[in-house]
């Protein structure tokens, strides 16, 4: 069972900032274990995200991505209110997709 | 794709070019990186887990945390962070967070204290609830002051406790914490050492510093675990986790770094 999202999505003029921090191990098939055995590669795959149902973004990732994955990006024409759905799948073929609502600026 | 992969490219070339990296200013390097990171921090993604943590019913009796007091009253996190090392009527002990916490797990819930010290450190293949636990707890303090109880007979022990491991030199190497810690611009390779001789340096490292994702472990460590660690880089004996001396050094920081806004969890290298 993969760890929720944390995802945050504010308005700032017609623009939504959109920051989202996956939890993932994010393994490159090169570290090795207590034991001395190669971790199998574990990582996430693609990640796609909607604005409202709509892609405004999908991307193909490999193992050169960090643990604990950062991916911030600014959708435009957004309004306060607006649905934005995040979905990765890994290689092991988990998948995981989070929702937020858009934030009017604070 | 192909521009925002050279605008990230021209704000690498930027950074370098703004932050000479040499040992004198690493503090400001080191400023602008966490900086950086702290408007993301995945400290964040095991406060969240905590929350879920302290909600839910777990351990053999089936209970969730709801009913822990952290000092406030049963349940009460919100400000609890700020007011400890505390006393505790029912423990009859000066508890830190996570003595505390570990005195609920094991009340509240029926775990067993060997377990929950066994995995008191998270590693990459298996995660530390008492990590999750502390950084949630530790965030629901957020924007308040640190402003530790002297009140109690007890607390007022274990302060001066603290005062006295602090500035007590002992082990092979004969160091105690105030060799490396009460001086400006001492440095361990390329990591400044705070001065807990000042107030402002202090305030920093007890209420944005822990607990604090660490880049280098890939994990949020708590309190405990910097003392730990900085006990094993004296040569000490092993300090055990939530001991007496742990928390009565923990009381000691605390004490001293009433006033400092909190802000947590932090980041660290």
């Amino acid at each position: 069972m993969s760890e929720p999202m944390r995802l945050r999505a504010t308005l700032q003029g017609d623009v939504a900032d959109v920051r989202i921090l996956m939890r993932h191990p994010m393994e490159t098939g090169t570290r090795k274990d207590a034991k001395g055995e190669i971790v199998p590669v574990h990582f996430i795959q693609s990640v796609t995200v909607n604005h409202n149902g709509k892609t405004v973004l999908e991307a193909q990732w490999s193992q050169a991505i960090s643990r604990d994955p950062f991916l911030g990006l600014r959708v435009k024409g957004a309004k306060a209110g607006d649905k934005i759905s995040v979905t990765w799948t890994d290689n092991k073929g988990d998948k995981r997709t989070d929702e937020t609502t858009v934030a009017a600026p604070s | 794709m192909t521009r925002s992969v050279y605008a990230g490219l021209t704000a690498a070339a930027l950074f370098c070019a703004a932050v000479p990296l040499s040992a004198q200013n690493s503090a400001d390097a080191l400023a602008i990186g966490r900086q950086m990171l702290a408007e993301d921090n995945p400290g964040e993604l095991w406060a969240q887990r905590g929350e879920r943590l302290f909600a839910e019913k777990r351990g053999p009796k089936g209970a969730s945390l709801e009913r822990c007091d952290l000092g406030l009253g049963p349940g009460k996190v919100a400000g609890a962070f700020a007011q400890l090392p505390r006393y505790f009527a029912d423990t009859d002990k000066v508890q830190d967070l996570e003595s505390r916490l570990m005195t609920c797990m094991v009340e509240l819930q029926g775990f067993k204290r060997e377990d929950i010290i066994r995995n008191r450190f998270g590693t990459p293949d298996r995660d530390s609830d008492m990590e999750a636990l502390v950084s949630y707890v530790g965030s629901k303090s957020n924007r308040m002051q640190m402003d530790m109880p002297l009140a109690h007979a007890k607390e007022r022990e274990f302060y001066k406790s603290g005062e006295y491991l602090f500035f007590r030199r002992s082990g092979p190497l004969d160091f105690s914490c105030a060799t490396c810690h009460t001086e400006d611009g001492k440095r361990v390779r390329l990591q400044d050492l705070p001065n807990m001789m000042d107030p402002k340096q202090m305030q920093m490292v007890v209420s944005t510093g822990w607990p604090a994702y660490r880049g280098t472990q890939a994990s949020v460590r708590t309190m405990q675990h910097r003392l730990y660690d900085c006990n094993w880089q004296m040569r000490q004996a092993d300090l055990g986790f939530a001991s007496d001396t742990s928390v009565a050094l923990t009381s000691y920081l605390n004490g001293r770094a009433k006033g400092g806004v909190i802000q947590l969890p932090g980041v660290r290298r």
